[in-house]
């Protein structure tokens, strides 16, 4: 039997409640909730294997390694700087709350630090701006950007700003 | 290998209901219309259906079904998963049942209000598990965000560009203009429409999705002995797969090593492993087209045409009658009824028999796919 890496006391996912703006709070399964403990605390942390042997980052979170089966998993800490590898502008009909900030942007950002890792998420001015902030000539595919965290509904949500170049 | 599929069963009996917007009916009732009229089209007495198969999405199950119709002792019954990934699958699994001697008469149906019905991403209290807690929040609500990802990467990766995906939407459209049972029959798109449609979600705009439809199919499979006593010419299924790709992810496949080469290349190769012809042997395709970026994507997929080709693929009338490809003769999900893929096994059938509204000469080999970006399955069919 493989030591377990786990923390003793499982860390507990944070209870969303509405957000001020009405948007979707993330809703973290068993796997997913330290990533949404970590990011709570400003950090970003994708999931590897604790197995030394292998060692691979995987995402989305899940109990068991896909490469070498090992059920220990610890949770890397990341730059927070990545690229941008696709985006969409999302128009209506959709909920309410993102109806009203229609067309906004949806990008996925491939991590710096791991490749093939790639998290959703909005390109925005600043933190705590709206989704539709930034000028929609400026989404690019390859833009470099930095991870940023807005506070919602007791949670703590990335979101990306454009890297000063 | 001593078993094998091949041509041991074949599809005798199709029958659908009407496609519209709305229609009055339950899905229950709808279901039953399909069912009866397949097994009328087969010349098969409902009382000797003894297999079922249908999709986990399928809200008329097939207790309901087996005691409307009249059937008799029911010894198979099974459902597939991940919506319109598993339309092939279901014949697939008839055609096992049914050569393996579980089963000998199979019905295979789909019957779904989605032009009056609710879409579970309008629903704001609930959120998804994994992996709605990756997506859902920062605003990829619906499958046209998540495919229209894919679509921008590539796009970008392989230069297709807009007026490929409007090759697509045309030649679909084109084909429900010849298709009176098509709900776009008599409404026809041109270039401009689509260029200055508005957008869904940005690349993909209103033209690149598929339409809301109420209605229903069936379909009707038997070995292929007794095939050839039926009423109508069989039409032969020469190979099945289904495809769930190593790490796969769902229609949100950006975790995958290359998001691009989705279950289509997986369903794929077991496809043409089993069968007796190529690619270039298909007379006529019907392609799974929720939206417009899976006709390309699916191309490559299923091996009519090199990694990245797909979008250069449909130019040239390429996928119009008399071109390289016919694709969705009957008008597919895009143009004829979007019923998660099963009017697309119908009209394979239908071009097989060669009664299609827009026949392609001589067709005697058809591949029928189903949704690409989710688990898939796929079938050929043969004359
Ligand atoms: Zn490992």
């Amino acid at each position: 039997m493989q030591p377990t890496t786990k923390p003793a006391t499982p860390p507990t996912p944070p209870t969303p409640s509405a957000s001020a703006d009405g948007l979707l709070l993330p809703v973290p399964d068993e796997d997913g909730a330290p990533f949404w403990e970590y990011t709570a605390q400003g950090e970003l942390r994708v999931q590897g294997c604790a197995e030394p042997a292998c060692g691979k980052l995987r995402f989305p979170p899940r109990p068991c390694c896909p490469h070498c089966r090992s059920f220990d998993s610890e949770w890397r800490l990341m730059s927070g700087r990545g690229r941008i590898w696709s985006y969409v502008q999302p128009h209506p009909p959709l909920l309410p709350a993102y109806a009203a900030q229609a067309p906004y942007n949806v990008i996925l950002v491939e991590l710096a630090d791991a490749p093939h890792i790639r998290l959703a998420g909005n390109l925005v001015a600043s933190a705590d701006a709206p989704m539709n902030s930034v000028d929609p000539a400026r989404l690019r595919i390859g833009a470099r950007v930095q991870v940023v965290f807005t506070e919602t509904g007791g949670m703590a949500v990335p979101r990306w700003i454009l890297e000063k170049s | 290998m001593a078993a094998t599929l091949k041509d041991a069963t074949a599809i005798v009996g199709i029958g659908q209901t009407a496609f519209a917007k709305q229609l009055p009916q339950s899905e229950k009732e709808l279901a039953c219309r399909a069912i009866l009229a397949a097994l009328d089209d087969a010349g098969i007495d409902p009382s000797e259906v003894d297999a079922f198969s249908s999709y986990t999405m399928e809200e008329t199950d097939e207790v309901e079904v087996a005691k409307a119709i009249g059937a008799g002792d029911v010894t198979f019954f099974s459902k597939i998963g991940y919506g319109g990934g598993g339309s092939c699958a279901t014949v697939g699994h008839l055609a096992a049942a049914v050569a393996t001697g579980q089963a000998s008469v199979g019905v295979a149906w789909r019957s779904r209000k989605r032009g009056s019905g609710p879409r579970p991403w309008k629903n704001t209290a609930v959120q998804l598990p994994t992996p709605g807690q990756w997506t859902r929040p920062f605003g990829l609500l619906r499958p046209a965000d998540e495919i229209g990802m894919l679509a921008r990467r590539y796009m970008h990766e392989y230069g297709a560009t807009r007026d490929h995906l409007f090759n697509v939407a045309m030649a679909c459209r084109n084909r429900a203009n010849e298709n009176p049972a098509a709900m776009m029959y008599e409404r026809p798109l041109t270039r401009e429409m689509y260029m200055t449609s508005r957008m869904i979600s940005d690349p993909l705009c209103l033209f690149d999705n598929c339409l809301e439809t109420d209605g229903a199919l069936a379909c009707v499979i038997v070995s292929a002995e007794r095939a050839r006593d039926c009423r109508q010419k069989p039409v032969y299924v020469h190979s099945v797969a289904q495809g769930l790709p190593s790490q796969h992810h769902g229609m949100v496949n950006y975790w995958n090593d290359d998001p691009l080469s989705g279950p289509a290349w997986t369903a794929a190769r077991h496809l043409w492993k089993q069968a007796d012809f190529g690619p270039q042997d298909v007379d006529v395709a019907q392609i799974y087209d929720a939206f417009t970026p899976l006709i390309p994507l699916s191309l490559e997929g299923y091996g009519f045409c090199g990694r990245g080709e797909g979008a250069a693929f449909t130019e040239g009338g390429a996928l119009e009658m008399g071109g390289r490809l016919p694709i969705n003769t009957g008008g597919g999900g895009l143009s004829e009824a979007y019923v998660h893929g099963f009017n697309l096994i119908n009209e394979g059938v239908k071009q097989l028999r060669g009664i299609s509204t827009a026949q392609v000469p001589d067709a005697a080999t058809c591949l029928v796919t189903a949704g690409e970006g989710v688990p898939t399955s796929a079938i050929l069919l043969r004359a």
